[in-house]
């Protein structure tokens, strides 16, 4: 009785400062997602290095006027640019890596798709309400943002519109293109589906839209860890990992 | 719990896989190391998707003009005393698994039903062109070899010390893939790898291998180099590179 009475404040207690915050599924796969990103990454940018000019419709090489050019060193002797010197050709490497994390991402993206449409997790947690959709809940939400307001209490239990908005794209717009103009420019692949290359006007415009989603994605992650930090984060990141939020006081 | 479940799932489905994977031949040579998985799901999948699929062909006003080249004709002393010759010495010899092996000149491989295609050559590298390859399928150089049913893969090997390569035998036997002798009507140029040149144009630019000269059909494809299927898959590379 006493035992029961002295230890029922602490659990109560324990309730209100480490409550449930990411399910299980939400935590492992951002963390694989975000491992296989940085791969890709670095690998995607290595592999650039062997040839930093891009072109727009069907094909582009050396003899060919690009859409632009990167000012930086190749790895390869033959492309010209405005250095005498050629770096160390990495290709070998960061090719089976970068298709081995998008394996991976991909593998990773249809588990937490389908763990997100059969459990509500996006019904619930992404889709915004319809009352902050609205233009002046809206301009309010983005005005703070720009301003670096310090989020609220109550943005450590669910996400802000902005944060809504901004995965629901980069899940269902960014990272969707992002596989679909990276399968178009293989060659067997658009052997059996010829549609994935042409719709994008050739094989050397998707290797140019693939290259600039991938600066959409670096922004998504330089303001996605700038909001951490604003937000708590020591708080934020041991929430992704741990799955519990500790109350405000609590923050360690 | 669920995580439990998913493993045990995981696992029995890896090992069902496994099973059908190596039934259907859809295991790569190179499946083993730090990036076999990626490789074994790479060519399994398109195993699975592309198997008769037909690269994309091209119409005449698609080729690229200037036509491209990316290297320089090889600086062989044999290489340069069959050109001098105007290749008329250059043998393509095909061993191996084969009734009768045979070795074609320049003159044979002419002789037999010619097929062209405009089709882009993309390299690893990010570049690409499109061009009108001349030549005579694969397919009919093995049938004229009498291929044994048992084959697996081609190796292939240019005049080129140390650069050869293979192809299953679904790329071997596919009617895209061309011994090619010619280019944009004419003869093929030294730079894109004349007077013979291999064109797989399902896979990149790099097993497309220049100055072909010897073709070896194997149903053992690990008793060549480190067993890897190509040297570019020892420095690497891919061994498939339908990509």
């Amino acid at each position: 009785m006493a035992d029961s009475a002295l230890a029922a404040p602490i659990t109560s207690a324990e309730r209100t400062t480490q409550r449930a915050r990411h399910a299980a599924m939400v935590r492992v796969t951002h963390w694989v997602a975000a491992l296989c990103f940085f791969g890709l990454l670095v690998t995607g940018l290595e592999i650039v290095v062997s040839h930093p000019r891009f072109y727009w419709g069907e094909t582009g090489n050396d003899l060919t006027k690009p859409l632009f050019q990167i000012p930086i060193p190749a790895s390869r002797q033959l492309v010209p640019t405005a250095y005498d010197y050629v770096l160390p050709d990495e290709n070998g490497w960061s090719r089976a890596l970068h298709f081995q994390s998008a394996w991976a991402v991909v593998i990773t993206g249809l588990a937490y798709v389908l763990f997100g449409l059969l459990t509500g997790h996006f019904r619930r947690n992404l889709l915004p309400h319809r009352a902050d959709v609205s233009g002046g809940a809206l301009r309010a939400a983005i005005a703070d943002h720009l301003r670096f307001k310090r989020p609220g209490e109550a943005e450590a239990w669910s996400y802000n519109v902005l944060q809504r908005l901004s995965y629901l794209l980069v899940v269902f717009v960014v990272f969707p293109v992002m596989i679909w103009t990276g399968l178009a420019m293989s060659p067997a692949v658009v052997s059996a589906f010829p549609g994935l290359v042409t719709t994008l006007g050739g094989q050397q415009s998707a290797r140019t839209i693939h290259f600039f989603l991938t600066w959409i994605l670096v922004l998504f992650v330089v303001v996605h860890v700038m909001m951490i930090c604003l937000a708590g984060f020591r708080r934020r990141t041991r929430a992704m990992i741990t799955g519990r939020v500790a109350a405000e006081g609590e923050r360690g | 719990m669920g995580l439990g479940i998913g493993a045990a799932a995981g696992i029995s489905g890896l090992a069902v896989a496994d099973r059908i994977a190596r039934r259907y031949g859809l295991i790569p040579p190179d499946h083993s190391g730090l990036y076999g998985p990626g490789e074994t799901l790479t060519y399994a999948a398109h195993r699975l998707l592309t198997r008769h699929s037909m690269a994309r062909e091209f119409s005449w006003s698609a080729i690229s003009n200037p036509p491209f080249a990316n290297g320089a004709a090889p600086k062989d002393p044999a290489f340069l005393r069959l050109q001098a010759g105007g290749f008329a010495d250059w043998r393509l010899q095909v061993d191996g698994m084969a009734a009768h092996p045979v070795s074609f000149s320049l003159g044979d491989l002419k002789s037999l039903p010619m097929r062209s295609q405009i089709t882009q050559l993309q390299c690893e590298e990010g570049w690409s062109f499109i061009a009108e390859w001349i030549g005579v399928p694969l397919s009919d150089v093995l049938e004229t070899a009498g291929i044994l049913p048992q084959a697996k893969f081609v190796v292939y090997q240019s005049l080129q010390e140390g650069v050869w390569d293979s192809v299953d035998m679904t790329d071997a036997l596919h009617p895209q893939t061309l011994v090619t002798y010619g280019m944009n009507g004419g003869e093929l140029p030294v730079g894109n790898g004349g007077p013979l040149r291999l064109r797989v144009p399902r896979q990149l630019g790099y097993k497309s291998v220049k100055y072909l000269t010897r073709l070896t059909v194997t149903d053992d494809i690990t008793k060549f180099g480190k067993g890897r299927g190509s040297a570019a898959s020892e420095e690497g590379y891919a061994w498939y590179a339908g990509m």
